[in-house]
């Protein structure tokens, strides 16, 4: 008897949850152009006392400075980690009824597709204006707020600094034939490559590309993966990130075995790509949204950056990790990295070469 | 057979049956709903420029890894169930024990530490370097993934089979050593012919789960249809990209379905009141390596993964590491656990019903149906219920109620089994019984039907709360902010190679997934199982 009360119990609660799915097919079209529906359900703390922030950047990095802002603003903070790329579909396919204020990106890319959707209001010159131009979107609908560097990490006890290549073009030549480790569904490897194309144009691209794959390059799942390959021995130099290694090197002590080389300024290797923020349109909390943009873009956060996951600090006035090379020696090629048809085009590249499948 | 000797002729389901059953399975197809819609909103074009792309060589490296795995999956269950039902073996439940246990272990983490531990420079290679080793073969590529799959799922082979070992009817197997077959000749004539149905539904569970993981290819870098599925969101952000390559998975697996449907329907069933009666098969000086056998898989399952996350915490307890605050986490995946358990298995019963008692060919289409999201990465089915949550049922997104909801869908096929199972067992003449002393449909149901279903809701249920442990896309894209999960914890801390970090939310989180695996090898209940 008691079963069959669950039974019912079950039925009734199915029904109206389900309903609720078959009867929606007929209002189909509910979802587009209603822009200005507003945001209900997660949105009924103080309106400019809490924001929902969805965040591409791992936890253990930026939770800290989270809780940091709560502190100094008052302003509570709740965050859903996830994937940048996945992070990105979610606001996409959330459109107008997204609970989310702000995004929190690791790659250029991945904001420039959500600009492209229209889902970003225009940022206030008061946010704006404490990033260089060529650090925020040319709408002003997104900003940087720290930078990472390209950068060829290698193992010193494999390879001597003279026989460093100073260049990526180098990494085609028989000496490191099966030595090279590269991370090909990585954001910021894309990004590189969508320099490659610009700098050697499309057949340079793709030949450096099949060169690399004749070469016997290895594949990792991301460049955490690169460096700790590099660190084993198990390649002896791979395409990666800057500041993946500063981590290792805090949690492993200075005889991890890996260590960073730049190539030479203005080689396509030398760029420099944004973890960067957006501000939603249909963002429920907007002020304290902005607070929130204008904090990471201030001296405490900005040093954040420096000091706990060793990117570039890009608001003027914080110095990088006097391990790094300045940015401004950098040189690096000028290009738009969250441009979308680039990275369509660099997608088609690297599966025409067989390096993504 | 004999079942069907005792069905009722002209039963119609009560609506209070099949209502609730149409809308239970009615959920299971937004999925594919969302991605017939997401694939199609900008024409076929999209369609054509993914099969001119690499659609279709991607399909076949997909299919093969799948075939591999269920291959190789097979190879291992078939001996390791017959050994743990059939053979005079010394400690069998404990070895039927740890046999299932790899269950407990998403194939995340399992692909994070075959890494680790057989990569070219990992942990065994240091073993071997004093003999002289400098490196391993790659272990990166089909065959890494392919060894990472097989051990995350023969567990789905293994348990079906041990069911069907344990059920199957042992009459045959004696009248032919009684006519002189010597044990080999009869296991090869006699019992595996007779394993065949139940090889194929663990098979089906296997090459569904292999196509749809995403875990172990893309940390072991294969790429397969998830993986470009994954690339399309990542590179290009391609919505619609992805659903076209999520669609075609779905089609594949619907036309793998419909095949297993067909050969179900031919195989007919075997059902058997004798169970089990049959002596033990003496091993003789076989015993040691039979043990030997199963010690292995058990080292290699088991003894890796778990090696490989207890050296990782050690390591970060010596170094003092940072390790994550896992409280709220374990309290959260332990209530979605219980939570989507229990939804799960309700919403499951009535189509259960329906399958099991009522001719009618929809039941069989709907429960087949609910296995389509089994195939499906687990990002497509999240993103489906975004789109559908935000767009139909705003209230519930992104409350814990949309998480149950997406378990229930995701999971419905797993409870389904396991109570079709049982409900199949069940002597019709107790129904009939009731129903010819004027009692209706419904109160027989409630009477006499769920009541003797309650061993297969039971383990229902803890299969449910295992796979909702383990579970990850869906739980991080759909659960609400700041709601942090085990498996979240440690694909956060993973992903930042925090791995001491990480290491210790994986050993809670598969220390209880291990609970439900436990009981059920324990209680001996795998019949349930048998789907």
């Amino acid at each position: 008897m008691k079963i069959a009360r669950l039974l019912l119990f079950a039925a009734l609660t199915a029904i109206p949850v389900l309903a609720v799915a078959c009867g929606g097919d007929d209002d189909d079209d509910a979802d587009n152009g209603s822009a200005t529906a507003p945001a209900t359900a997660t949105a009924t703390e103080k309106p400019s006392g809490s924001i929902t922030i969805y965040s591409g950047r791992g936890e253990s990095l930026v939770k800290p400075l989270f809780e940091q802002f709560t502190k100094d603003t008052g302003i509570a903070v709740k965050v859903k980690y996830g994937d940048t790329a996945e992070l990105a579909a979610l606001i996409a396919e959330e459109g107008s009824k997204s609970p989310a204020d702000v995004f929190f990106a690791q790659d250029a890319g991945a904001l420039g597709a959500l600009k492209a959707t229209g889902a970003f209001e225009e940022l206030p010159a008061s946010i704006t204006n404490l990033v260089p131009v060529t650090y925020r979107a040319d709408d002003n609908s997104w900003v940087g707020v720290s930078g990472r560097a390209r950068v060829i990490v290698y193992n010193p006890d494999l390879v001597t600094a003279e026989k460093l290549p100073n260049s990526v073009r180098d990494l085609t030549s028989a000496t490191w034939k099966g030595k090279v480790g590269w991370a090909p569904t990585n954001a910021s490897f894309q990004a590189f490559v969508t320099g490659l194309r610009q700098l050697e144009g499309e057949d340079g691209a793709k030949a450096w590309l099949e060169g690399m794959v004749e070469n016997d390059v290895k594949t990792y799942k991301d460049n955490k993966a690169i460096v700790s390959a590099v660190a084993a021995g198990e390649i002896q130099l791979g395409l990666v990130n800057h500041y993946y290694l500063y981590g290792f090197l805090k949690d492993q002590g200075e005889g991890f075995k890996a260590r960073n080389h730049y190539t030479a300024a203005g080689d396509p290797g030398s760029l420099v790509n944004l973890a960067g923020v957006g501000i939603l349109k249909s963002a429920p909390n907007e002020v304290a949204a902005r607070a929130f943009v204008q904090y990471l873009l201030g001296e405490a956060a900005q040093k954040y950056f420096s000091e706990q996951t060793f990117e570039y600090p890009i608001a003027d006035g914080v110095a990088a990790d006097s391990r790094l090379k300045p940015l401004s020696e950098l040189q690096p090629p000028d290009l738009d990295l969250s441009d979308l048809q680039d990275l369509q085009g660099t997608l088609s590249l690297l599966r025409s070469t067989g390096v993504l499948k | 057979m004999v079942a069907r000797f005792f069905r009722p002729r002209n039963r119609t389901a009560p609506a209070a049956i099949w209502l609730p059953g149409l809308l239970v399975v009615a959920a299971t197809f937004i999925p594919a709903w969302y991605l017939a819609r997401r694939s199609t909103e900008r024409g076929w074009d999209p369609w054509a420029r993914a099969l001119e792309n690499s659609a279709a060589p991607l399909m076949t490296r997909s299919l093969t890894l799948a075939l591999v795995v269920a291959v190789a999956s097979v190879l291992v269950a078939v001996p390791a169930a017959w050994l743990t039902t059939r053979a005079a073996l010394p400690g069998r439940r404990g070895w039927a024990v740890l046999m299932a246990a790899p269950l407990a272990i998403p194939s995340y983490i399992m692909a994070m530490t075959v890494v680790d531990f057989l990569g070219p420079r990992g942990t065994l290679q240091g073993w071997l370097e004093p003999l002289g080793v400098e490196r391993l073969p790659e272990i990166y590529g089909f065959w890494g993934s392919a060894f990472t799959l097989t051990a995350a799922s023969f567990p789905y082979v293994y348990l079906v089979l041990r069911a069907a070992f344990a059920t199957a009817d042992v009459s045959e197997e004696e009248a032919s050593r009684s006519l002189g077959a010597g044990p080999l000749r009869t296991f090869f004539r006699v019992v595996l012919p007779g394993m065949v149905p139940a090889i194929a539904a663990g098979v089906l569970l296997v090459v569904l789960y292999t196509l749809s993981d995403f875990g172990a290819v893309s940390t072991l870098n294969y790429d397969t249809f998830t993986r470009s599925i994954f690339v399309e969101y990542q590179t290009s952000f391609d919505r619609t990209g992805a659903a076209v390559l999520g669609a075609m998975l779905a089609l594949v697996a619907a036309a793998i379905l419909a095949a297993e449907l067909t050969v179900r329907g031919r195989m007919g069933r075997r059902a058997s009141r004798r169970q089990s009666l049959m002596r033990p098969v003496p091993l003789g000086r076989w015993k040691w390596p039979a043990a030997g056998f199963l010690a292995l898989i058990a080292l290699l399952s088991l003894g890796l993964p778990l090696g490989v996350l207890g050296y990782w915490l050690v390591k970060g307890l010596q170094a003092n590491a940072n390790f994550p605050e896992i409280g709220s986490a374990a309290r959260h995946s332990v209530t979605m656990a219980i939570g989507g358990a229990i939804i799960t298995v309700l919403l499951a019963l009535p189509v259960a019903i329906l399958a099991a008692r009522y001719t009618s060919p929809l039941g069989a289409l709907m429960e087949q149906a609910a296995y389509l999201t089994h195939a499906l990465p687990g990002v497509v089915v999240a993103l489906a219920l975004v789109f559908f949550g935000i767009s139909y049922a705003r209230d519930l997104y992104q409350t814990t109620w949309m998480l149950l909801l997406a378990y229930v869908i995701l999971f419905l096929p797993n409870a389904l089994s396991a109570l079709r199972a049982s409900l199949l067992r069940q002597p019709r003449r107790l129904e009939d019984a009731g129903a010819s002393l004027g009692r209706s449909p419904l109160r027989v149901l409630a009477s006499v039907t769920i009541p003797l279903a309650r061993p297969g809701m039971a383990s229902a249920g803890l299969l449910v709360f295992l796979t909702v442990m383990k579970e990850l896309p869906a739980t991080l894209l759909l659960s609400p902010p700041g709601y942090d999960t085990l498996p979240g914890l440690v694909w956060s801390r993973s992903t930042d190679a925090l791995y001491a970090g990480a290491a210790l939310p994986a050993l809670v989180l598969v220390g209880l997934a291990a609970i439900p695996v436990a009981l059920l090898s324990w209680r001996g209940d795998l019949g349930s199982l048998e789907s």
